[in-house]
């Protein structure tokens, strides 16, 4: 049976882990901060689970929990509540994790994701539910191989996680990276977390299986849980990898979805395969049930409507705002957008100022973002600042100066202001006026150039009088080289009409 | 033996008159653990040093004319369920053998800023499971009226320090009767306070939703002052209500008018002492004689409450307990064979054998499966308990009831009959159920002489009328001035 499959579909659901943006952890006072170099110092009774301690909610993680779980459209109930997900762990000091079994603080939810071409209506991902629980701390072991004694950071224990779980309505590896990126872009302007997959504060697990074609119909292949995921890039290579190695097993073997149970591998970026990990004898009880040191938390409408009233604008609304309100293409408002929040308020400051979107959407895509990679820049570390920015174009927008002046003061600028002061829009004007860039318009100065130009190329002011339009161009070439800081545009046109008002 | 038989309000009152200073009171109690405890076995731990420290302080100040707590030198035992920093906190347990917390439980830190004495650390039963103290694994305390007896339980060393004259007052946690029934085994006053009503910081869980931290003391009064001590809103315990504490002192004195008492027809069923019947009967005429309407209720929910309290309690406890796993703090076994057999070993040897028991049912009832014939269950039940109370506290006031169900039993009666022993709480444990508050009190003495407790119970934060209808008895009656001859064990 197994060889008359034609073709498959990959289907992926996204299990992601991402630690909240917060002063101090999920239940206690401590510091919420990555801080591998100094074990088990941001810890106290209540994060060590010291005999007699209890858990006090943060409202501040509840509360950024809410706003997330607003932004991906899901339904918030009026009462949630904690449970005890219970295992015993090294890392887990209380024997139990507190987390949200049946009542999370939000369900049936989607996220649209940003596709190449776009498409209409935008490609939703459903998101099944978004829960609030606490992170355990970090298991150090001996890895010299001389079975050195285990030991136990804590710091992490009690840090506020987010745990989102979609709908296994993902199709391809590249559409799981998509929906990361769009969720992390999501989350980091929202400032819920800064999802830094290297420090782990931002986790993702995918569950991949098949829908093989066979005979008009489809069968579900087993589901794989992959795991050890460190990179959006190895998100997305592991499912490709997943989705051929499982059709190579349909082919070989046809396991149909509960012939067998779920399997865990691992990613191996390096080598870049999955490796099955053993497996656990049983399926574990947590032995789930509400949390007796906690109250249920109920979430009035007030209350709800107040964090989704002070919620920022999220990408995808930005995205649809540049293109519709700045007459920016589709690629520039998604360029923009993706660089994050600063980015984007930096180039609606910059188009303020200089009253033109388009030259500021150019400027930010090729001239910051060079020298912001160049330089290892974020765009709040960037040197020149969106006003004075904005001023410089302002000057190119109403020709007081050329594009290519405007870049030469743009790396004046860069300059000046990586020497440590901090410029001010009034640098702009005094770097023009220091390398004489301002266009020379005017006409009294222009003539006698052009005239004397004109005359020494007899042949060629025949030729554009002949109708030979493209031969001006060495014309306003010679004029630029002797007036300085001349408007090309200017000059081609004093050009056109001097060479009109000529007898032939 | 003179001063540490006096009641609170006499230490009090001489202290502050300069008759007697804080460290003779604290010497007093010190001198008489010295004597009697070797028999009693009441304390775990006798911090010695830090009392007479501490009451040296407390004189000082007094001397110095600065401003003195509520308790300033009154002397405190303490339960060791209580976290006590730089004191040892065992739970009456191997588990936590050598463990020294290194925070205060919030109720300490309130007893010492009401300048109050702390003595030491009380037996219990390991992790205030049980009702005789004989789950300790330290000791066996003994019942100060009789040595052969226990004092009842799990706060038995509390109950016993305070009979003895060995401390004024002091802390107990009851979780199904915890405080109640040991008081009335050892002839004191005992009150369980609404749930919500002291922060729980601090002291070690048994069962989250039930327990809760009280006093004991050997009058009313006693009570009342440390009571209004450590009540009162903590924003380190999410289950803690925010609600004024009244001053329960101030209107002690006052008699209810109008007082209607409850007598439940579930509280005299079969099983009930005849002389514990006999003495609660009598406590409802001495409130008739003071102009009480006494009026017959029904609680019928009640014969489930053992059943639902023995899935509740273990499951919490389950899951309160997993934290004992070697790792962190508290025992670990010496040998093993890897991570598992750690956690396995360490626990095996750590915890007793009721506490292992109690997991056991609580891992049961909580796993996939059984959790909602077990657990949910039990939920249900409770809120008709509940339910049970409320409708009763319609047509009275307060609840008189036996505490237990017989006198103080011997030591070895009841070890190998946990059943029997469970019941021991019938009468308790539905107020922890239901959250609500309960008093005992001394309610007479069998012709043993042994002490037999009555018990009083109200709605939820009813603690002011209970100790006013408590002290209503009290001054009609002479059992609370009564204090055991200690001897030593035959």
């Amino acid at each position: 049976m197994s060889d008359t499959a034609t073709g498959y579909t990959t289907v992926v659901g996204l299990e992601v882990h991402v630690q909240l943006l917060t002063r101090t952890k999920l239940f206690c006072g401590c510091a919420n901060r990555f801080n591998p170099t100094q074990p088990n110092v941001q810890t106290c009774p209540v994060c060590l689970g010291l005999p007699g301690s209890l858990p006090v909610m943060n409202r501040q993680a509840f509360e950024l929990g809410l706003k997330t779980g607003l932004a991906l459209n899901c339904q918030i109930p009026k009462l949630t509540k904690w449970d005890r997900k219970q295992y015993y762990y090294p890392d887990l000091p209380k024997g139990y994790q507190i987390s949200q079994y049946d009542l999370p603080f939000s369900s049936e939810g989607w996220l649209e994701i940003a596709t190449d071409p776009p498409t209409d209506p935008a490609r939703r991902i459903g998101i099944i539910r978004a829960h609030l629980e606490e992170d355990a701390g970090k298991n150090l072991h001996d890895e010299s191989g001389r079975g050195g004694e285990s030991l136990v950071d804590l710091n992490r224990a009690g840090t506020p996680l987010l745990e989102i779980v979609t709908k296994p309505d993902i199709r391809s590896g590249a559409e799981a990276h998509a929906f990361l990126d769009e969720l992390k872009l999501l989350l980091t302007y929202l400032e819920v977390s800064d999802c830094n997959m290297q420090e782990g504060s931002l986790r993702c697990d995918a569950n991949v299986n098949l829908h093989v074609d066979v005979d008009g119909g489809t069968i579900a292949t087993p589901i794989v849980e992959v795991k050890n995921l460190n990179s959006f890039r190895g998100v997305e290579q592991a499912i490709e990898y997943e989705a051929k190695r499982q059709f190579e097993l349909w082919k070989q073997g046809g396991k149909k979805l509960g012939e067998i149970s779920k399997e865990t591998r691992g990613w191996d970026a390096e080598r870049g395969v999955t490796i099955g990990q053993r497996g656990k004898e049983e399926a574990s009880d947590y032995r789930y049930f509400p949390d007796p040191d906690l109250v249920p938390v109920t979430i009035e409408e007030s209350w709800r409507e107040r964090v989704r009233a002070g919620l920022a604008e999220f990408p995808a609304a930005k995205r649809k705002r540049f293109q519709a309100d700045h007459h920016l293409s589709h690629y520039d408002a998604s360029v923009i957008v993706a660089q994050g929040r600063a980015f984007a308020d930096y180039f609606e400051r910059v188009t303020t100022a200089c009253g033109d979107a388009k030259q500021a959407a150019n400027w930010l895509t090729q001239d910051v973002l060079r020298e912001m990679k160049e330089r290892q820049l974020t765009i709040e570390s960037f040197p020149i600042s969106a006003d004075v920015l904005g001023t410089l174009l302002q000057r190119i927008v109403s020709r007081k100066i050329t594009t290519n002046s405007g870049r030469m003061v743009f790396a004046t600028l860069l300059e000046r202001s990586t020497e440590g002061k901090p410029l001010g829009t009034e640098a702009v004007d005094a770097i023009i006026a220091d390398k004489g860039l301002a266009i020379t318009s005017g006409a009294d100065e222009l003539t006698p150039i052009i005239d004397a130009v004109l005359s020494a190329n007899a042949k060629i002011v025949a030729d554009v009088k002949g109708g030979k339009q493209q031969a001006i161009g060495a014309l306003i070439g010679q004029v630029m080289k002797q007036a300085k800081g001349a408007d090309p545009q200017v000059v081609r046109e004093m050009i056109q009409s001097q060479i009109a008002a000529r007898p032939s | 033996m003179s001063i540490s038989g006096d009641s609170t309000s006499q230490l009090l009152a001489a202290m502050a008159s300069g008759e007697l200073s804080a460290v003779d009171v604290a010497s007093a109690c010190l001198d008489q653990i010295a004597a009697h405890d070797p028999q009693v076995q009441a304390f775990l731990h006798v911090d010695r040093d830090g009392a007479l420290q501490q009451a040296a302080l407390v004189d000082e100040k007094r001397r110095a004319g600065k401003p003195l707590g509520q308790l300033a030198g009154l002397p405190v035992a303490v339960k060791d369920v209580v976290s006590t920093r730089g004191l040892p906190t065992t739970c009456g347990s191997r588990i936590l053998q050598r463990y020294v917390p290194p925070y205060d439980a919030e109720i300490i830190r309130r007893l010492r800023a009401a300048d109050a004495v702390i003595l030491g650390k009380t037996n219990m039963d390991e992790f205030a499971m049980g009702s005789s103290t004989e789950n300790s694994a330290f000791q066996i305390t003994r019942n100060p009226w009789d040595a052969a007896r226990t004092p009842g339980g799990s706060s038995g060393g509390s109950a016993a320090a305070v009979a003895a004259g060995m401390s004024s007052v002091a802390i107990g946690s009851d979780t199904g009767g915890s405080i109640r029934q040991p008081a009335g085994f050892c002839g004191i006053v005992g009150m369980k306070p609404t749930y919500g009503r002291v922060s729980r910081y601090g002291l070690l869980a048994y069962a989250s939703s039930l327990d809760q931290l009280g006093p004991l003391a050997t009058d009313v009064a006693g009570t009342a002052t440390l009571l209004e001590v450590i009540a009162g809103h903590d924003s380190q315990d999410s289950t803690s209500v925010d609600r004024p504490v009244p001053e329960y002192g101030l209107t002690l004195e006052q008699p209810l008018s109008g007082l209607r008492i409850g007598l439940a027809r579930e509280h005299f069923a079969a099983g009930l002492d005849a002389e514990v019947a006999a003495v609660t009967r009598a406590a409802a005429d001495v409130y008739r004689s003071l102009g009480a309407k006494v009026v017959d209720v029904t609680l019928p929910h009640s014969k489930y409450a053992v059943a639902a309290y023995y899935l509740i309690a273990p499951s919490e406890a389950a899951s309160n307990l997993a934290r004992y796993d070697g790792v962190h703090y508290g025992h670990r076994a010496e040998k093993f064979d890897g991570l598992i057999d750690m956690y396995a070993t360490s626990r095996g040897e750590g915890f007793g054998a009721e506490v292992k028991r109690r997991i056991m049912l609580g891992n049961y009832a909580l796993s996939a499966g059984y959790y909602d014939a077990y657990y949910l269950k039990a939920l249900k039940v409770r809120r008709l308990i509940r339910g049970d109370f409320d409708r009763a506290f319609e047509s009275c006031d307060v609840l008189l009831s036996p505490v237990a169900p017989t006198p103080a039993f011997k030591v070895g009666e009841l070890v190998d009959d946990p059943l029997a022993m469970y019941l021991s709480d019938i009468y308790t444990l539905s107020a922890n159920l239901a959250g609500l508050p309960g008093i005992s009190l001394p309610g007479g003495f069998s012709l043993g002489g042994l002490p037999i407790g009555i018990q009083l119970q109200g709605p939820p934060f009813a603690e002011e009328t209970l100790l006013r209808a408590a002290r209503m008895f009290e001054r009609e009656t002479p059992w609370h001035t009564k204090r055991p001859t200690l001897a030593v064990r035959r």
